[in-house]
């Protein structure tokens, strides 16, 4: 494999690590507030049918994706309410969240678009125009990095880089604000945030706020990046990778880039690895499909490292009960 | 007195949550310009209205019932299997691998092994799983999300690359031998002279109702039941207690599992008569809905599964019927019933049991309340 | 009755903290009936009271955790309702609850800014935080190390978290709910300190706790609270202990008859060198050593969390030493020999559990399915085999709740709403059942009414005369005292000697109790006598 070659997987690993990475950070805000949160997959996918069908009706991608974070929003807060308000069953909400987004959105996309579930094709004007980074063409004859930064780093979209950065920000946030401190101590010990005086009820739902709204650019950016439209089940499992991603990264937002990055990788490398041969043997792709899973697993097993999650997740908080 | 008002009081919520619901499914359809009242009448007819239909709606049903149980037993010991699906998917694998290994036996002579093959090959599928939940804390429900993508992938491995019969193009084994074929009860009503359509209703509906039968059983009165329920209920109780808590987790998780794979039964020597991609897609979370709505046991499950089965076959009529609405509008009945199950917990439940405490005790059957 | 009248009224300056008629309900439970009393600022106030008498209640309403049915609460005369802890921060009300509010993975810095970080962005503002932190600290002597997480700190420095916590806050009246249950007599008598260094500059301590000591040592005034209703408030140098008791209890508190029979020499339960570590490789219990005798009654003595908890759970066969030996009967235990609980029972072992409610019984099972846990393998209880009969269970468990006093016998009555006492009566029921020779208690009148608590004591006393060997843990050194043969202390996992009847002593028990041996002890108490 040349250089050129390992510098087009990473691009393509980049673009292909965007939307699960969103959802990871979605899942991040979740489950460090306390609460489980496997419903990432139907709000991702609740967010791409959105994204189409605003982005399509408007033909403007940022009003698809304002589109996809409201709707994402909204569906997030009915979990919300159901997990936080009515103390319900975190698992089963979650799960009912992705039945729900998965019938819906086929539902809704054959009756208004009749297309088999498929949104109206985006126009480019539509889509978010790939970017390219400054000095990009000058510096591409430099050698190692020059082709590098031009051909893997730059040329991705506004909300490929957005994604990159919301990495930081969440860093900086729950690790250098008072309100990720709060978060962080509301997964652990919910009832010490309370009797420190702060509603446990308040910052669980702003957490969903954020969740839904990166799920929803989660979303968009399958319709409106990769897709150029919304197809029935496009999420493809993607939020149940980020879900693995944010397992793997064990709940820290650095290594859950690590994670998503290595799933990525593994992603874009397999195209390439279809039909050949290593050591004798023909290397199945659904092996390195697995990848990420196997990889989780065994994780958990606690053959490779160890995780460890929120300390609350997933328990309702009751007011006085300790 | 008390435990009459807990059973009809989730009765009561078990109904009032499927009306919500409908009802709302029923606005979905208005929303898309079709007559919701009309739809459900289809979908009832679809279900109901034909004896063909009848028996496609118990077809699914039987699926829905293995997979309900499946839950349920887990359940029972505070655990939650949405893995349902994958191990079907090798319980299936199981029966394909039982019916290439017996060609020419006749039906009632490999059943009893299909049925031990399913269940062992869906049991060790989910025993990894079990065993990481029991000896390393581990969530069942990330393992088994995790254990489905694999075993999803691991079917699209043997199907494409082993099981497809040279040349073709259609993602499936070759069909076993015609012999292996279960009795189906079109062609039990055809010996006694009553013709009807062809439909994939099989004999094993009737190995369905034994494990409803052996599970209620199990989990209510023997000794391990015993035991199983204590974990659930209070699993540090239980290890004072002198029960081996791991081993029963693990136990009730494979047994979760081996009731599962018995969808393979059905499937692949009942019905399709070949190892189909997805041939229980979707099954272990309406396995979900099944034993959330059939409070966990055999006898609500079994109504629980005729009503999923009944819109599974009559929500692909309404396709054929209205263009607007497709079938999937089921799936999101299906979810909203989840939805509420486990959204409402706290409120359906208790409110409908006092609703009933309330109804008994003006009757005048209250009684000495203890 | 001695019933004040709030005196506060009839004074200029009105008191930090009033309550006036105070009711609460939990169904038909009156936790709190008509509560009314006075603190003044600058004060330590004593609150006593039995488990349940209702004192956490009332302290949970005025730091706003639960809402009263009825009544008021005036802080410095004004009425005031504290709907949150929030409200109750802001108006300088702080508590540091018995089960402490940290968060384990945080720093103890991170822990006592929380919810007050007073800015968005901490950047620069923590060295801030960390000042005004460090401040407090060096004022009222209370050190911990502001970056270690508080899983890393020993639960009597994590207290001083928790007070700092609330000193941050600004509090002025500042709640502690049994602040002693944790700490040795020493560590105690520290805390006492801080105490009063508080109160000096004006702050008005609370101090919630059932040791009558405590309270005759360290504050200004006393109210005790018994079932719900306030008996007194009185100024602490008006009372003694005995009279608190009675005032407690609401009679003559008496010790049971003494009369005892020589144990029977056999040895039951023989522990050689014990040794267990926790999953983080700390030292739980080392080097433990002792017999128990048929016919006797050891008790384990010593602040909760020093290794008593992990040495029933070794005796009971649900965790294995990491070192040393256990014999219980003909059943030997070594690490390479682990033992677990079916084969301890099966070896004629009962346990009855520290905790009941988490590990004696499954709670929202009636009591007939509770009657028989733990039974279901021994072939003692009819109707029980691979297949269960519940009508002969139910017979079963009818019998036994007569025979043990459990009211109401009605075996198919939810367990949990039994009371504390008729719970723990069909728990030690049940384990009495099998007619073991050895038995293990826990904690076994915890949140238990005093009704019960002698029938209980009784019990355990005819099992000891019967000539079972038991071994009984409690923190409660009053019960320790009354029931032992002899007295064995644990601190920080060790063993610091065995007391024998006519030895035993509370100052002696105490000291061994902050570590010291016993020889030393002994001579210390003897020496300051002499």
């Amino acid at each position: 494999m040349d250089y050129l070659a390992l510098l087009l997987i990473t691009a393509s690993a980049l673009r292909l690590a965007v939307p699960v990475l969103l959802a990871a950070i979605a899942g991040l805000y979740a489950e460090t507030s306390g609460l489980i949160d496997i419903g990432l997959e139907g709000k991702m996918l609740v967010g791409a049918f959105a994204a189409g069908a605003f982005a399509s009706l408007s033909g403007d991608p940022w009003i698809g994706l304002a589109g996809a974070m409201a709707v994402a929003i909204v569906i997030a807060m009915a979990q919300g309410f159901a997990s936080i308000t009515l103390r319900g069953n975190q698992l089963v909400i979650g799960l009912a969240i992705n039945i729900i987004a998965s019938g819906l959105t086929v539902f809704l996309g054959i009756a208004w678009y009749q297309r088999g579930g498929q949104t109206t094709p985006l126009a480019d004007a539509a889509r978010f125009p790939a970017l390219k980074l400054p000095f990009a063409e000058s510096i591409a004859h430099v050698p190692v990095v020059g082709p590098l930064y031009n051909v893997a780093l730059s040329g991705h979209t506004i909300l490929g880089y957005l994604a990159f950065a919301t990495v930081l920000a969440t860093w900086f946030i729950l690790y250098r604000s008072s309100y990720g401190l709060r978060l962080r101590a509301c997964g652990d010990k919910p009832e010490a945030v309370d009797t420190a005086g702060v509603s446990v009820v308040g910052l669980r739902y702003s957490a969903m706020v954020i969740n839904g709204a990166l799920c929803g650019a989660a979303g968009a950016y399958l319709a409106i990046v990769q897709g150029g439209a919304f197809y029935r089940d496009m999420t493809a499992g993607q939020g149940f990778m980020a879900l693995a991603a944010l397992i793997f990264g064990n709940w820290r937002p650095g290594r859950v880039l690590a994670a998503c990055l290595l799933f990525a990788f593994a992603d874009a490398i397999q195209g390439r690895l279809q039909g050949s041969v290593l050591a004798g043997f023909e290397v199945p792709t659904q092996l390195i499909q697995g990848l990420p899973y196997l990889l989780t697993i065994l994780l958990l097993a606690g053959v490779v490292g160890r995780a460890e999650g929120p300390a609350g997740a997933g328990r309702p908080y009751v007011k006085g009960e300790r | 007195m008390r435990r009459m008002s807990t059973v009809v009081g989730g009765v009561l919520a078990a109904f009032i949550n499927i009306f919500i619901a409908v009802a709302l499914g029923g606005i979905l359809i208005l929303a898309v310009g079709e007559d919701p009242i009309a739809a459900l009448d289809v979908v009832l007819q679809g279900a109901f209205g034909s004896l063909d239909g009848l028996s496609y709606t118990l077809h699914y049903a039987t699926n829905f019932i293995f997979a309900g149980l499946a839950v349920a037993i887990a359940a029972q010991a505070n655990q939650f299997n949405i893995g349902g699906e994958g191990q079907a998917y090798l319980g299936g694998l199981g029966v394909t691998l039982l019916c290439f290994a017996m060609p020419g036996f006749p039906w009632y002579v490999a059943l009893p092994f299909a049925i031990v093959a399913a269940m062992a090959f869906g049991a060790i599928w989910v025993a990894v799983p079990a065993y990481m939940v029991a000896r390393r804390g581990s969530h069942l429900v990330i393992t088994t999300i995790m254990f489905n993508f694999l075993a999803s992938l691991l079917m699209i491995y043997l199907i494409v690359n082993q099981f497809r019969e040279a040349g073709s193009m259609i993602p499936a084994s070759a069909a076993i031998s015609p012999s292996l074929e279960l009795l189906r009860f079109d062609q039990i009503l055809a010996a006694v002279g009553v013709q009807v359509p062809e439909s994939p209703l099989n004999v094993t509906i009737l190995v369905a109702l034994v494990c409803c039968v052996l599970v209620t059983y199990l989990v209510w009165h023997t000794r391990w039941g015993y035991e199983l329920r204590a974990v659930g209920a209070n699993s540090e109780a239980a290890a004072f207690a002198g029960i081996p808590v791991n081993r029963v987790i693990i136990q009730a998780i494979c047994i979760s599992g081996g009731l599962a794979g018995l969808i393979g039964v059905n499937e692949i020597m009942g019905a399709q008569h070949r190892l189909m991609l997805d041939f229980a897609f979707g099954y272990g979370f309406t396995g979900i809905a099944v034993a959330l709505i059939g409070a966990n046991h055999p006898a609500g499950i079994i109504p629980a599964s005729i009503l999923f089965g009944a819109l599974y076959q009559g929500g692909a009529s309404l396709s054929f019927l209205f263009p607007s609405v497709s079938r999937d509008v089921v799936i999101v009945l299906q979810g909203l019933v989840i939805l509420f199950a486990g959204g409402l917990v706290h409120v359906l439940r208790p409110l409908a049991t006092s609703a009933v405490e309330a109804v008994l005790v003006r009757m005048g059957m209250a009684g000495e309340r203890i | 009755m001695l019933i004040t009248k709030p005196e506060s009224i009839l004074e200029a300056v009105p008191p930090a903290i009033e309550f006036i008629g105070l009711t609460k309900k939990f169904g038909s439970l009156l936790a709190n009936d008509n509560v009314s009393f006075a603190i003044r600022a600058g004060t330590i106030h004593g609150i006593v009271g039995e488990n349940g008498a209702g004192k956490s209640t009332l302290m949970s309403a005025l730091f706003g955790l639960y809402k009263p049915d009825a009544g008021e609460i005036r802080l410095n005369g004004k009425q005031v309702s504290i709907k949150s802890p929030s409200a109750a921060i802001a108006r300088g009300v702080g508590m540091v609850h018995q089960h402490f509010m940290l968060v384990d993975r945080l720093t103890a810095l991170q822990n006592v800014i929380v919810g007050s970080e007073g800015r968005f962005w901490l950047g620069g503002r923590i060295s801030a935080c960390r000042e005004k932190v460090t401040a407090i600290q060096r004022r009222y002597g209370l050190a911990f190390p502001l970056d270690a997480t508080i899983r890393s700190l020993p639960v009597g420095v994590q207290q001083r978290v928790e007070i700092v916590k609330s000193l941050y806050r600004g509090a002025e009246i500042l709640i502690l709910d049994e602040p002693t249950s944790v700490l040795t007599p020493d560590e105690a008598k520290g805390l006492f300190h801080v105490f009063r260094s508080l109160a000096a500059e004006g702050k008005t301590i609370i101090l919630i706790t059932h040791k009558l000591q405590e309270v005759l040592e360290v504050t200004d005034n006393v109210t005790v609270l018994r079932q719900g209703r306030c008996i007194v408030t009185t100024p602490t140098n008006s009372v003694t202990r005995a009279s608190l008791a009675e005032m407690m209890v609401g009679r003559k508190v008496g010790r049971i008859s003494d009369v005892r029979a020589p144990a029977t020499c056999d040895v039951r339960i023989r522990v050689r060198d014990l040794a267990f570590r926790d999953p983080s490789g700390t030292a739980r219990v080392s080097g433990l050593s002792f017999d128990v005798h048929g016919g006797e009654i050891l008790g384990v003595a010593g602040v909760s969390g020093n290794g008593q908890t992990e040495l029933l759970s070794m005796l009971a066969g649900l965790v294995g030493p990491s070192d040393g030996s256990i014999q219980l009967g003909s059943l030997t235990v070594t690490p390479n020999q682990p033992a677990s609980p079916i084969k301890v029972r099966a070896s004629g072992v009962a346990h009855v559990p520290e905790d009941r409610l988490r590990h004696g019984l499954v709670p929202k099972w009636s009591a007939l399915e509770n009657s028989v846990l733990g039974l279901q393998r021994s072939g003692k209880v009819a109707g029980l085999g691979n297949w269960i009969v519940r009508s002969k269970v139910a017979e079963w468990c009818r019998e036994l709740m007569i025979a043990h006093d459990v009211r109401p016998p009605d075996p198919h009555r939810p367990i949990r709403v039994f009371s504390g006492g008729n719970q723990q009566k069909l728990v030690i029921g049940r384990e009495l059942a099998l007619d073991p020779e050895i038995i293990l208690v826990g904690q076994p009148t915890r949140g238990v009414d005093i009704g019960a608590i002698e029938s209980i004591h009784r019990k355990l006393l005819a099992q000891r005369q019967a000539g079972k060997a038991i071994l009984l843990v409690s923190v409660e050194l009053e019960e320790v005292m009354d029931l032992s043969d002899r007295i064995l202390v644990m601190f920080e996992g060790r063993s610091m000697g065995e007391l024998l009847r006519d030895e035993f002593d509370e100052r002696v028990i105490g000291l061994m109790m902050a570590g010291s041996q016993r020889d030393s002890a002994i001579k210390q108490i003897g020496g300051g006598e002499g």
